[in-house]
């Protein structure tokens, strides 16, 4: 069973009392401790099941590369799932729920499955699950979301706060262990500005756990002494609980801090994501210790070896009373003699090579420890825990069973992996290391910057060395390096002196045994999140998949939430020897960021609620709140829809504006149209490039609508230009299009005509713009006063400007309805209070407000088309009718040429017509016009669609408008449209102009 | 995550300041062109594993669009320049025909 040690713990404080629940149950712990360290001294071995399987699981490291304990965190608000024990600081209160079981951690229902290992193989989805296809939906898939999956999904809004941080430096140093202080003093004492993350709660790393010594002081007191220096330079930052999260681009950099997850109570953000822009990166992120694969090693309490050693030194956790330790390296020792000098039983040190360990070696039989060499785990006892191990020959299938040892715990070491995955991020490139068998950084192939030079340098163990003199010596280099590169002059001190490394050399073990029987090779864990077995990597290669990154898809090795910070060098080992292959031919899958997940509230940071998007407001929102409107999205502003009075639906509220409009006056808030000034000697040529129709010609004074299209041929904008002087155009946009717009005809200013004299300017938000309309519109200008507003003044599409009711007013007499209209521009500053004495004086001719879906239904019985309804950036003005508007004068415009093209000319294209349902009902929005036949999908044949449909209150029926093949050759018969309930309806193609189809009313 | 200097305001400007605006140095075919050429001018690109000349506009920043030489494989950058010409300035070329012997885009070499 694994206790808490009567002595030991550097990172605990014995003194203290911290009470936590653990699946509702109370527990204690010490300040200081880890989830994990505190499970562990309460033994609890067993804190999850596994993801297909429903295995008992326990924990098997120390830190960021935990795969197994992941537990649901916090209540309500704050509930986090797939939280590492490991990596989450204990404090007072904790609340944590084991996942991945039913109905309890210990007794699982899903537990079945293991029994059902045979079929459950890689592929088995694929194959399995293929036919008959109904069962997949209705019997195979809700199964199977239920019974895998990890933690539970939140289900209420996250309760903290977060935020971004930007950061510009010389050099960040990514890790806090020897190597990370190390090549931070050496940058810093150059002068550059550097910033040091250490993603624990304490400094230090390996070393200060394994000991050693450094410039004759312990590992402990150097790190003391190095910090001290650190924090006296003014150009160092010192973070703790912050990861470099990822490694992009130009020395773009992610850390994450967590600030508040050790300690909720205290204010502040949460968690923050520093955007960082670094000269230079050292990667110090030190090595991860491999598991071994044997039979039964997913039980609890077989653990990394480093792991068992962290957990007696740093949190005087034992985690068993009896430790085997089964290694392929000295390193293992290390964690037999910690466990002996703590006061515990380590019955044999299992050594898979035949001529053991140096000098540890001699240490371990010193202290009576039993050492086994050339032997092997066959494999382990028990269920719940480990009861013990069976031992055989290291060459052999594992069939003769030497001798069995009881112990509660196994200590694994399988040699070490540098950490590279921050390297790698950015293209950095790997060399595989015959010594050592692990993967290292290609000094020769880092990436790159901007400038063509390498921007991340690694230090100490990630870059391979794994003795305290050489990872202090490589660490000091690469600060130093790091310094020049960033522009500073390093000093010339030498570089600590560590202790070297004595040890021999490490036997590359992919298997133990060598030749496994497959009953043993089944029950050997690869990836323990995802439940990979060795079997099931040798199944794939068996079935072709060959390539490393088809086998992880196929197995789903290392694509869980860990990516197989433990599982994918023994993985690809496995993979390489079934395909007769040698590793580094083999190569590793992609690293990609984040080293470890990060919350979703620090990649959103403060961009939430109110501020996730900016909303653009009139002068005149304010009002419309006021009055109750319901609001629509229209791009990235807010328009009344609707503006409903005391107990009317929105239809009936829509309704009487559309007739108040018809028939007394309305008004409507139209701030939000786009307006482009283009001023300049060639604004009139350039209007001509961009507009289908002729621009140039129209007389100041004068308005006139026109179409902008794309190079390809498509419309893409609409809207009315006025003649302001001889030089200069006010250009209105789609309330959504202008900043597009705006950019458009930029682009084309800068890139193609930049010869032309033509300025450009996006006013938009500097006018309020109120459109008037209705039979008694002249009557509320007029009595407003100060402007002649008469035909004969003031006639259809002309503009005027003057003092209108004291106001600096822009009128122009132009019309989306059908009706007498005036479009009033005021500077916005004056657009409220333009808004109030409009309605004043409205109020005795029944002068209503109207919305958006007035707006929308007046136009559609106009048959006037709405970007974005009629158009999908597939259709050209022609599909429209709008041929009227597409000057045959012209010799160029943009999309003139794409228009020529024989596709976007044929007669079979789809065009604009009306539509009638002859029940009067109105068409769905969308619906297709169908015919007879299939096409080879399956699907009815098509041969147009509803663009726009409406209720008209105008004309009592419902009204649409639709693009239908040969549609204007087809007026007065009859297509059949689609329902969504599966009928269909029948509709008349009609002219699509319902009202008013003379122009006399807009025209009065 | 890229940083390109705006040769107009001079800023290094993040990507998140920048639009792409896809390959530089296009010739236009209006009106009265065959349909290959149109073809090309509105579909054809370059996919270079190498050096790019591409545009970029500094749109949240000073509006400007501009052209930029980049190595789409080191992602470095040899430089940025006017978008008022049809051509990469020659000193440019011969910057990047110095770091990389054998350089070929369309019609440069």
């Amino acid at each position: 069973m694994s206790t808490r040690l009567s002595k030991g713990g550097r990172l605990v404080d014995t003194s203290s009392t911290v009470a936590f629940q653990f699946n509702g149950k109370t527990l204690t712990g010490h300040a200081g401790d880890t989830l994990a360290s505190a499970l562990l001294a309460n033994d609890q071995m067993l804190v999850g099941r596994s993801f297909k399987y429903h295995r008992p699981r326990g924990i098997v490291a120390s830190g960021a590369e935990e795969p197994n304990a992941l537990v649901n965190l916090g209540q309500n608000g704050k509930f986090e799932p797939n939280q590492r024990a490991t990596t989450t600081e204990l404090f007072d209160g904790l609340s944590a729920t084991s996942q991945n079981h039913w109905p309890s951690l210990e007794f699982d229902v899903g537990a079945v499955n293991q029994y059902f290992t045979p079929f459950l193989t890689a592929g088995f989805y694929y194959k399995m699950f293929m036919h008959p296809r109904p069962l997949w939906k209705h019997v195979y898939e809700p199964f199977i979301r239920q019974s895998a999956g990890l933690g539970k999904a939140p289900k209420e809004k996250d309760a903290d706060r977060y935020e971004h941080f930007y950061a510009y430096v010389d050099v960040t140093v990514i890790g806090g262990g020897v190597a990370g202080l190390q090549a931070a003093l050496a940058a810093g004492e150059a002068g550059a500005k550097v910033l040091v993350m250490e993603q624990t709660a304490a400094w230090g790393g390996r070393a200060v756990v394994d000991g050693g010594t450094i410039d004759g002081m312990s590992a402990e007191t150097w790190v003391a002494s190095a910090l001290a220096r650190l924090e006296e330079m003014p150009n160092v930052t010192l973070r703790r609980r912050m990861m470099g999260a990822g490694v992009y681009d130009h020395g773009y950099l992610l850390g994450y801090e967590r600030l508040t997850d050790h300690a909720p109570d205290q204010d502040g953000p949460r968690h923050r994501l520093w955007r960082i822009r670094t000269k230079q990166i050292v990667t110090a992120t030190g090595a991860i210790e491999r598991p071994i694969s044997f039979a039964g090693n997913d039980i609890p309490g077989v653990m990394l070896a480093s792991a068992v050693r962290d957990y007696a030194v740093n949190y005087g956790v034992a985690v068993g009373k009896r430790t085997v330790v089964v290694t392929n390296n000295d390193d293992g020792y290390r964690t037999a003699i910690a466990m002996v000098e703590a006061g515990q039983e380590v019955p044999a040190i299992i050594d898979a090579r035949g001529q053991g360990a140096g000098d540890l070696g001699e240490k371990a039989r010193k202290l009576g420890i039993r050492v086994a060499l050339g032997m092997a785990i066959s494999k382990v006892k028990g269920g719940k825990r480990v009861e013990g191990v069976e031992l055989c020959r290291m060459e052999g299938n594992g069939g003769a069973i030497l001798e069995t040892i009881k112990c509660d715990a196994v200590a694994m070491s399988g040699g070490w992996s540098p950490v590279v995955h921050l390297w790698s991020h950015c293209g950095g490139k790997l060399l595989w290391d015959e010594v050592e068998n692990h993967f290292k950084p290609d000094a020769t192939r880092a990436p790159t910057g901007a400038d063509g030079k390498p921007f991340v340098l690694t230090a100490g163990s990630a870059s391979g060395p794994l003795g305290l003199g050489d990872v202090l010596a490589d660490a000091d280099a690469a600060g130093k390096m790091a310094a020049e590169a960033a522009g500073y002059a390093p000093a010339t001190t030498p570089a600590p002196a560590g202790d070297a490394r004595d040890e021999n050399q490490m036997k590359p073990v992919w298997m133990m045994p060598a030749n496994p029987v497959y009953e043993l090779r089944m029950k050997m864990w690869l990836d323990y999140q995802n439940d990979v077995k060795v079997s099931d990597v040798q199944l794939a290669a068996r079935e072709g998949f060959e390539s490393v990154e088809h086998t992880k898809r196929y197995t789903t090795l290392g694509m869980a939430t860990d990516q197989g910070k433990l599982s994918n060098i023994n993985g690809l080992a496995v993979l390489a020897d079934s395909l007769g292959e040698k590793i580094p031919q083999v190569g590793t899958t992609t690293f990609r960021p984040p080293y470890t997940p990060i919350s979703m509230g620090a990649i959103g940071g403060a961009a939430r609620d109110d501020v996730f998007q900016p909303i653009r407001k009139t002068p005149i929102q304010q009002w419309h709140e006021d009055q109750g409107a319901y609001m629509e999205p229209v791009g990235q502003w807010r328009r009344p829809y609707t503006f409903p009075r005391g107990n009317e639906s929105h239809a009936q509220a829509v309704s009487r504006e559309i007739t108040n409009t018809r028939t007394n006056v309305g008004l409507l808030d139209a701030s939000t149209l786009g307006k482009i000034i283009v001023k300049g000697p060639d604004a009139g040529k350039f209007l001509d490039l961009l507009y289908t129709n002729m621009m140039s010609t129209l007389k100041p004074g004068k308005c006139r609508y026109g179409l902008m299209c794309n190079e390809n041929g498509f419309l893409m904008d609409d809207g009315v230009v006025a003649r302001l002087d001889e030089e200069t155009f006010l250009v209105h946009t789609t309330s959504g299009g202008a900043a597009h717009t705006h950019a458009h005809m930029e682009e084309w200013l800068q890139t193609e005509w930049w010869d032309f004299k033509v300025y450009t300017a996006d006013v938009t938000e500097q006018y309020a713009q109120i459109a008037v309309v209705g039979p008694k519109a002249r009557m509320v200008l007029e009595k407003l006063g100060g402007m002649d507003v008469s035909k004969a003044a003031l006639g259809f599409m002309d503009w005027t400007q003057g003092k209108l009711g004291g106001f600096d007013a822009r009128i122009f007499r132009i019309s989306f309805s059908g009706e007498l209209s005036y479009e009033i521009a005021v500077p916005a500053s004056q657009g409220r209070a333009f808004w109030d004495a409009l309605m004043a004086a409205g109020e005795e001719f029944g002068m209503m407000p109207y919305g958006t879906e007035c707006l929308h239904v007046m136009r559609a019985e106009k048959g006037f088309i709405m970007i974005g309804d009629e158009t999908d950036g597939t259709v050209i003005p022609q599909d429209l009718g709008l041929h009227w508007a597409i000057s045959k004068k012209k010799e160029d415009f943009i999309g003139k040429r794409g228009q020529q093209r024989t596709f976007l000319a044929s007669e079979e294209r789809w065009q604009l017509v009306g539509l009638e349902t002859v029940d009067g009902s109105v068409l769905p929005d969308g619906a297709y016009a169908v015919v007879h036949g299939h096409n080879e999908n399956g699907q009815r044949n098509m041969i147009g669609r509803v663009t726009s449909t409406y209720y008209s209150p105008t004309l009592g029926r419902g009204i649409a408008m639709g693009l239908i093949k040969h549609g204007p050759q087809r007026m007065g018969e009859l297509v059949e449209f689609g329902k969504v309930d599966g009928t269909t309806v029948m509709a008349k193609i009609v002219d699509p102009v319902w009202y008013d189809k003379e122009g006399e009313k807009q025209n009065v | 995550m890229l940083t390109l200097q705006c040769p107009y305001c001079g800023v290094m400007a993040e990507e998140t300041e920048l639009s792409a605006g896809g390959e530089a140095h296009l010739k236009r075919f209006g009106p009265g062109s065959s349909d290959a050429d149109f073809e090309t001018y509105m579909f054809m690109r370059e996919n270079p594993k190498g050096v790019h000349f591409e545009r970029w506009r500094h749109s949240n920043g000073c509006g400007k669009w501009f052209h930029a030489a980049r190595c789409t494989v080191t992602l470095e950058v040899f430089g940025t320049y006017t978008a008022q010409t049809s051509t990469p300035p020659a000193d440019l070329l011969d910057k990047i025909r110095a770091a990389r012997p054998g350089f070929k885009w369309r019609e440069f070499e």
